[in-house]
């Protein structure tokens, strides 16, 4: 009894964060057909600023029951920050090229992103436990948990509204509902795509260093840690369905899940496993669980 | 009217220069050029790709999977001869491409490039965490015998330059003539149209699946002989930064002709070499920054310069 | 005489559209068959049905009696059927010389022998005759992507044509292209194709190209046939009057070129 409970409680856990990582991905390119291949680094961005943030709050002895709110502010905004200067700065001058060649374009953002990285924080490893240490543990079934985790459950739960929400009630997201559909006829409907793009890649971006924020306190931030997550966010876009939010949501707990499994039962295997779900889904369902089927008019 | 075709004699006289640089040339000079050759068999892999429109970027996979086999062959199986273990690694890649290529060739453009790159994580993760197959650290390779010729015979640091001149060159020319069939025309093909391709009768599924083993080939037997000229493999290879130096490599040569992989291969060491002198922390950066700028300013890579170098020229020679 | 072409009972379904209802056409070799109906009645979509760029959700396809339901498009096309494109698909980096080589090698040589030389002397000279059949000659070595809308029609129907061809489907010959540029490029088309008794099933709009180059037409509405005969007869049937062409064909258009 206790085995299943925590990989059930790790699985989960573990899907909130993809979750968070990998809504903001496909976000992106349902909106706009970029993939973000820099969604990595702005993640990392996002758990140094925390990582920073933490270490200079808890030094200045302030209330740590507030420390949440500062810390996932200030990445979020990081995360901001860095995408508008890269939506502004650089992906405007090649939107409308081949997706292949916007692909390469954020593969050297992704380049110079990571050296920038090591120019603001240095290559030495940062750690921001204290968050995580200061909630304690809650038993449940007699098995201790983090409370933080927990928090993480939730925190991905409330993105998750929040984004259904945004896209479903808001005049604005079904804007961006109406892009995602299809651009052209938006476009001649009037919607100002241009600015679309740019609250797009914003909140996808902010979602990234959010993500890289929550994750901070449970782990060491050193140089890198941003490139494994844009594989692994990757993995589970498209095996919800690359642009699908709801896929994404299925992804992440099909992915999570399976990988708290393997952590516990095989080891070896964790990472492994991510990637086979991945490959067994892709060979039933080219594009996904939640595949938008498009046939090309000719 | 097509241009009379002088690919092959370039490539013998490359090949003669380059194996003259082996005896007249310091050392680290040569070292670096056969490095840089042996590479750019890789990149010649990811341009055959890109040609037909297709990017990997985890060209990794088959360039790890090319060094350890070389590495296993000699230190497991006691197979020492560069000659047959070219063709191992080549075998190699044929098999694990044939494998995942059935997957990888319902895929096409971003679809291709994430997937490939996945692949060579996975690889990547599986020999880190896996002692048997030399974990992080992975392990030496010692220097073959060439073709029958040991290494007590003839020193290694010339006979080994000599050996990976002559099996790229082969495949240089391979590569030129694949270029000019039927197979390369129906990549641009496919590049260009799909559905078009599809209702000429070809199956775009069975080219990509066929382009992709040639590539993981070519990219196979580049890390093989680069597991001999460093005398070391360790997962880094299949990296996801390695295979992203591929694609940058072919960027900055282009895909316009055979020889632009090798002229971007020298080009990126001589640009590797100024940075790490210059700038060693920012070396990513400048990678990125001249990435950026080849997309936007020169698509077609440094090669497009010599086709207008040449057109000017006949333009001057017919006025 | 048993038909060359035969759909039986075919229909698709898009979801909650229908795109084709049961479906009932017969062809025989030899015939010039014009397609007529509004946007969205189904026209193209027969035509992709019949070349396997889309499945039918039921009936059957027949060519030559034999069963080519469901058969992807590069197996259609090695049975001898060719279609042209409403949108001409191109290689539009290729100058119309290489474009037209593609094609031909490519319909007449099977995999495995790919390997060959792509400038192959046999193919160059069948390209050369192509060029002049469809008068793109002047264009040969223009990019495909920068011709005009009417040699890029020509263009892509030679393409079509590269290899063995029995029945030929033409989507739209002639959309896109100047009101008096129409008949000339008809014209082209029909000497080329017509030339070997290739079976032809064109999709028209301009009821006069119909009238003049169709012995037969077939009019669909609403996924439906709702009427197939003789050209002047469909022309004059009520519905078709009433649902596609809004009025009687009256006065006949003979091009000043058709016989020169």
């Amino acid at each position: 009894m206790r085995e299943p409970l925590v990989i059930l409680l790790d699985g989960l856990v573990y899907s909130s964060w993809l979750f968070i990582v990998s809504a903001g991905l496909t976000l992106i390119y349902g909106v706009m057909r970029i993939l973000n291949m820099a969604h990595g680094s702005l993640y990392a961005v996002g758990a140094y600023t925390a990582a920073s943030v933490v270490g200079w709050y808890f030094a200045s002895g302030y209330d740590p029951t507030l420390s949440y709110l500062v810390f996932f502010t200030c990445a979020a905004g990081a995360g901001v920050l860095a995408g508008l200067i890269i939506e502004r700065g650089i992906l405007r001058v090649v939107y409308g090229r081949d997706e292949v060649l916007v692909l390469l374009v954020t593969y050297a953002v992704l380049l110079i992103l990571e050296d920038v990285i090591k120019l603001i924080w240095g290559v030495d490893a940062y750690f921001a436990y204290q968050p995580y240490a200061a909630l304690g543990r809650t038993k449940i079934l007699g098995i201790p948990f983090a409370n933080y985790d927990l928090l993480l459950i939730l925190l991905a739960a409330g993105t998750g509204a929040l984004l259904w929400f945004g896209l479903n009630r808001t005049r604005q997201g079904k804007f961006l509902r109406a892009v995602i559909h299809d651009r052209e006829v938006s476009e001649a409907m009037g919607i100002n795509v241009t600015r679309l793009y740019t609250a797009t890649f914003v909140i996808g971006s902010a979602l990234a260093a959010l993500g890289g924020a929550v994750t901070a306190p449970s782990l060491s931030v050193v140089p890198g840690i941003g490139v494994e997550v844009i594989v692994i966010a990757f993995a589970v876009v498209v095996t919800g369905g690359l642009g699908s939010i709801g896929g994404t949501l299925l992804g992440s707990l099909l992915i999570g899940l399976t990988r708290a499994a393997a952590v516990h039962l095989f080891p070896r295997g964790e990472v492994l496993v991510i990637f086979v779900i991945m490959a067994a889904v892709l060979a039933v369902r080219p594009e996904g669980i939640f595949a938008r089927v498009k046939a090309r008019k000719i | 009217m097509r241009r009379k075709d002088r690919t092959y004699p370039i490539l013998v006289g490359l090949f003669l220069l380059f194996s003259g640089a082996v005896f007249f040339t310091p050392r680290w000079f040569s070292f670096l050029l056969t490095v840089a050759v042996a590479r750019s068999l890789v990149v010649l892999g990811v341009v055959l790709l890109m040609r037909a429109g297709l990017v990997s970027f985890g060209q990794g996979f088959f360039y790890c999977i090319g060094g350890y086999v070389a590495g296993f062959s000699s230190n497991a199986f006691g197979v020492t001869d560069a000659g047959a273990v070219v063709i191992l690694a080549a075998l190699g890649a044929v098999v694990a491409g044939a494998i995942v290529g059935l997957l990888l060739c319902n895929y096409r453009d971003i679809f291709f490039a994430m997937l490939t790159l996945a692949l060579s994580m996975i690889l990547y993760s599986v020999i880190v965490k896996n002692p048997a197959l030399g974990g992080s650290d992975g392990f030496n390779v010692p220097p073959p015998t060439i073709l029958g010729i040991s290494p007590e015979a003839v020193d290694p640091r010339v006979s080994l330059p000599l050996f990976t001149f002559a099996v790229a060159f082969l495949l240089y020319a391979l590569a030129h003539r694949y270029f000019l069939s039927g197979f390369g025309y129906a990549g641009l093909a496919l590049r260009m149209n799909e559905i078009r391709l599809e209702y000429l009768s070809l199956s775009a599924r069975a080219l990509v699946f066929l382009k992709y083993i040639l590539a993981g080939v070519l990219a196979s037997v580049g890390g093989a002989l680069i597991a001999y000229i460093s005398g070391h493999v360790d997962p880094e290879l299949a990296y996801w930064t390695t295979s992203g130096e591929f694609v940058f490599i072919a960027l900055l040569g282009g895909t316009g002709h055979v020889l632009a992989p090798l002229a971007g291969g020298v080009v990126f060491e001589v640009i590797r070499s100024y940075a790490f002198d210059l700038a060693p922390s920012l070396w990513q950066m400048v990678l990125g920054v001249i990435l950026l700028l080849m997309i936007i300013f020169m698509p077609e890579g440094l090669w497009s310069l010599t086709e207008r170098f040449l057109e000017r020229k006949r333009d001057e020679a017919a006025p | 005489m048993k038909p060359l072409l035969e759909t039986r009972g075919v229909t698709k379904r898009f979801g909650a559209v229908v795109a084709a209802e049961k479906v009932n056409v017969q062809v025989r070799e030899g015939e010039v068959v014009g397609i007529i109906g509004a946007n969205g009645a189904g026209k193209t979509t027969f035509v992709n049905i019949i070349t396997g760029y889309v499945k039918p959700t039921s009936g059957r396809v027949l060519f030559d009696g034999q069963d080519i339901t469901g058969l992807p498009p590069r197996k259609v096309i090695r049975k001898g059927i060719c279609r042209s494109f409403q949108i001409p698909q191109l290689f539009p980096d290729l100058t119309v010389e290489e474009n037209l080589l593609v094609a031909c090698t490519l319909l007449n040589r099977p995999f495995g022998k790919l390997l060959r030389p792509f400038h192959d002397g046999k193919f160059i000279e069948r390209v050369e005759e192509a060029l002049e059949k469809f008068h793109i000659k002047d264009y040969r070595h223009e990019p495909a992507g920068t011709l005009p809308q009417g040699v890029k029609k020509l263009l892509d129907i030679a393409m079509a044509m590269m290899g063995k061809t029995r029945l030929i489907l033409l989507d739209e010959p002639t959309s896109g292209v100047a009101i008096d540029e129409k008949f000339p490029l008809m014209d082209t088309i029909v000497r080329s194709v017509g030339r070997n008794g290739t079976t032809t099933i064109f999709i028209e709009h301009d009821m006069e190209v119909v009238e003049h180059y169709a012995e037969r037409v077939i009019a669909f509405y609403d996924g439906k046939v709702i009427a197939d005969g003789e050209t002047s007869r469909v022309l004059r049937n009520e519905d078709v009057v009433s649902f596609i062409t809004g009025s009687i064909p009256t006065a006949r258009r003979e091009p000043a070129d058709a016989d020169s």
